[in-house]
């Protein structure tokens, strides 16, 4: 790399700026009275609509991280990075109705976190506890990987050093600390609009500049001959099912998706967005596709770094001030989930750690003032975790979150419908299903391309069936087998406590919560003891009197 | 909490929330939208190519459009009453100026 490209860095500046300073006025935007309060700062006051739940959402849940990824390893793995589109098309039938009950739930209990609902539900603060952690830790090394999607851009622009990166995640830190959830939610319109902008034009531009369509996938074909070219090999097709399938199963799981489900206005609004939010997915195929459109072009990655290609193709692709665009499309796409994902696991911290055990009459004041600063907590670990270690542990974590946040789905999206299980149970059945996924993560080696050995340890996530004693070169998703280790664990268990009589607790929702819309009553309408005038039935008085 | 005979709130909403449910025989159009995409031998191939796109490719793109279709179907058929959506509006409109 020989200097920096002036014209580039000039236009992500420019648009980095107008994202700041969005960031800073969406404090003001939809202004609340009093932001000091974890419904208003981290649910940005449970109020967003379907355009703006669809662009949170969509600016969430499809990260830089993946815009950058995918087409790495279709431009590495070939046919097998294309899991990200059936994956993303599963997600949204398959949580269609669960998302909604959990919404009405948390809405009538006043939820803020998934950890909130499992404590109540199965009146276990230890728990309740797990989840949190299991949540905190997922998302801590997804939030470090956002950080590898600006440094990919930089890298591409010839900027060197740490110092803007540092620059761009203390000024991310503190509009978030400022605004709370209105910030990304906000900033996710100018990320869409330049993501789809993006896209749009490099679906045109580059196949017309590489000779079509069949050029791009003969230059894919030629370069996996040596495998089943373009498709799958028969041996991939379980691991490629079962890694989408688990992969959908964990998304809506993850701290960050349940925030921006939460923070609602009501169930239509969800239900709208399961039809909405696949025009991601369509993109995302289309940005898969760019990992192929690369190989054509004889992209050659910047060092060893495979996520540079999509920005190096975009180099050669685009004139300079469109390829500031798109750069600037991938680094504030790293913001927006950066920042709502900070906010989740801030709010996991503040609710199920801090006042559950240390505060525990913590005002509403109090609680919104440790989330701030625990989201500022947050990402500066996220920045010293990248500075200061490989960045390839960051992305083993994260491979590593998908398996681990699926061991909380018996607790919480299973317990959205059945409390059948045992409390001790579902701790039981959490600790087997850690345990064994990370015995299995630890077992996957990564083999270079000739198939020889890399490492030994934490090669992915796809786990050699051989390796039980199958005979056949299948593999499958390791957070699968851990979740069904996780399952039968917490059923035996539980009959077992069942059998010895053993208390389970209290529910603390009733089955009215479930389906609860948004006009019915909630908790917070409930008569306070000590006032003189009751509410009425229907719930109208609410702050009225 | 935990000693509690009954949780706080629990049998007074019982007694003022709506009964609701969200059965409906249309909710099993959304196991199309989840096990098409799973049964991956079925599109693993590269016959027919369209535009130049392998079959593996542009049948798993249009898979987005079925994700699309049963969401949509399910959302419209189990949709509620106008005037009930309403009040959920009136709800949120009620909330924000508070």
């Amino acid at each position: 790399m020989d200097g920096i490209n002036v014209v580039e860095l000039t236009i992500v500046v420019i648009l980095f700026l107008l994202v700041t300073v969005l960031g800073f006025a969406a404090s003001r935007w939809r202004r609340a009275e009093n932001l000091m309060h974890l419904d208003e700062w981290g649910l940005g006051g449970r109020s967003f609509g379907s355009w703006i739940t669809w662009f949170l959402l969509g600016g969430d849940l499809y990260t830089a991280y993946t815009f950058v990824a995918v087409p790495a390893l279709m431009f590495g793995a070939g046919a097998a990075g294309f899991f990200a589109v059936p994956y993303t098309v599963i997600i949204y039938p398959l949580v269609f109705l669960v998302v909604i009950r959990l919404w009405s739930v948390s809405h009538v209990r006043g939820y803020v976190t998934p950890a909130d609902f499992v404590r109540s539900r199965f009146d276990s603060p230890a728990l309740a506890l797990l989840v949190a952690i299991t949540g905190i830790v997922a998302t801590m090394p997804y939030i470090a990987l956002q950080l590898v999607g600006i440094e990919a851009i930089l890298k591409a622009m010839g900027v060197e050093g740490d110092l803007p990166l540092i620059v761009a995640f203390i000024i991310l830190a503190l509009y978030t600390y400022n605004s709370g959830l209105r910030a990304p939610a906000l900033i996710a319109f100018v990320k869409d609009t330049l993501i789809y902008l993006t896209i749009i034009v490099a679906v045109i531009v580059i196949p017309s500049k590489l000779g079509g369509w069949d050029a791009i996938f003969g230059a894919a074909e030629e370069k996996f001959s040596t495998g089943a070219g373009v498709i799958l090999p028969a041996t991939g097709q379980l691991g490629y099912a079962t890694l989408a399938l688990g992969s959908a199963l964990a998304l809506f799981l993850y701290p960050h998706s349940i925030t921006g489900v939460l923070a609602a206005s009501n169930r239509d609004v969800l239900k709208r967005n399961m039809s909405a939010l696949p025009i991601y997915s369509l993109a995302l195929g289309l940005i898969a596709l760019l990992g192929y459109m690369a190989i054509a072009a004889g992209v050659t990655p910047i060092g060893e770094d495979g996520n540079t290609i999509v920005p190096v193709l975009f180099q050669e692709m685009f004139p300079s001030w469109f390829a500031g665009v798109a750069f600037a499309a991938i680094g504030i796409g790293a913001l927006v989930p950066a920042a709502v994902m900070s906010i989740a696991a801030a709010n996991l911290f503040t609710r199920n750690i801090y006042k559950e055990y240390l505060k525990k009459d913590a005002t509403s004041r109090q609680e919104a003032q440790v989330a701030k600063i625990a989201s500022l907590v947050v990402k500066l670990g996220a920045v010293a975790a990248i500075l200061f270690l490989n960045p390839q542990f960051s992305i083993d974590l994260q491979l590593i979150g998908g398996v681990i946040i699926l061991q909380t789905l018996p607790s919480v999206a299973l317990g959205l419908y059945t409390r059948w299980m045992h409390r001790g149970g579902l701790i039981a059945g959490w600790v087997a299903g850690m345990a064994a996924g990370l015995v299995l993560v630890y077992n996957i080696p990564k083999l270079n391309p000739d198939g020889t050995v890399a490492r030994e340890h934490f090669g992915g996530s796809s786990f050699p069936l051989s390796k039980l004693g199958l005979d056949t070169k299948s593999a499958i998703y390791a957070g699968f087998l851990a979740l069904l280790v996780n399952l039968i664990v917490t059923a035996v268990v539980t009959l077992i406590l069942r059998a010895m009589k053993v208390h389970d607790g209290v529910d603390g929702t009733s089955e009215t919560d479930y389906t609860a819309e948004r006009e019915d009553p909630t908790v917070r309408d409930l008569p306070d003891p000590l006032a003189s005038t009751p509410p009425g039935l229907d719930g109208t008085v609410r702050g009225r009197t | 909490m935990s000693t509690a005979p009954t949780p706080p709130g629990g049998p007074v909403t019982e007694e003022v929330a709506p009964h609701r449910s969200d059965r409906s025989p249309w909710n099993w159009l959304l196991l199309v939208g989840i096990v098409l995409p799973l049964l991956v031998p079925i599109y693993n191939k590269v016959e027919p190519t369209l535009f130049g796109w392998p079959f593996f490719y542009w049948f798993q793109l249009l898979l987005v459009g079925v994700g699309v279709l049963v969401t949509s179907i399910v959302y419209r058929m189990t949709r509620r009453s106008s005037a009930d959506q309403q009040a959920a509006r009136d709800a949120i409109a009620r909330d924000r100026e508070r």
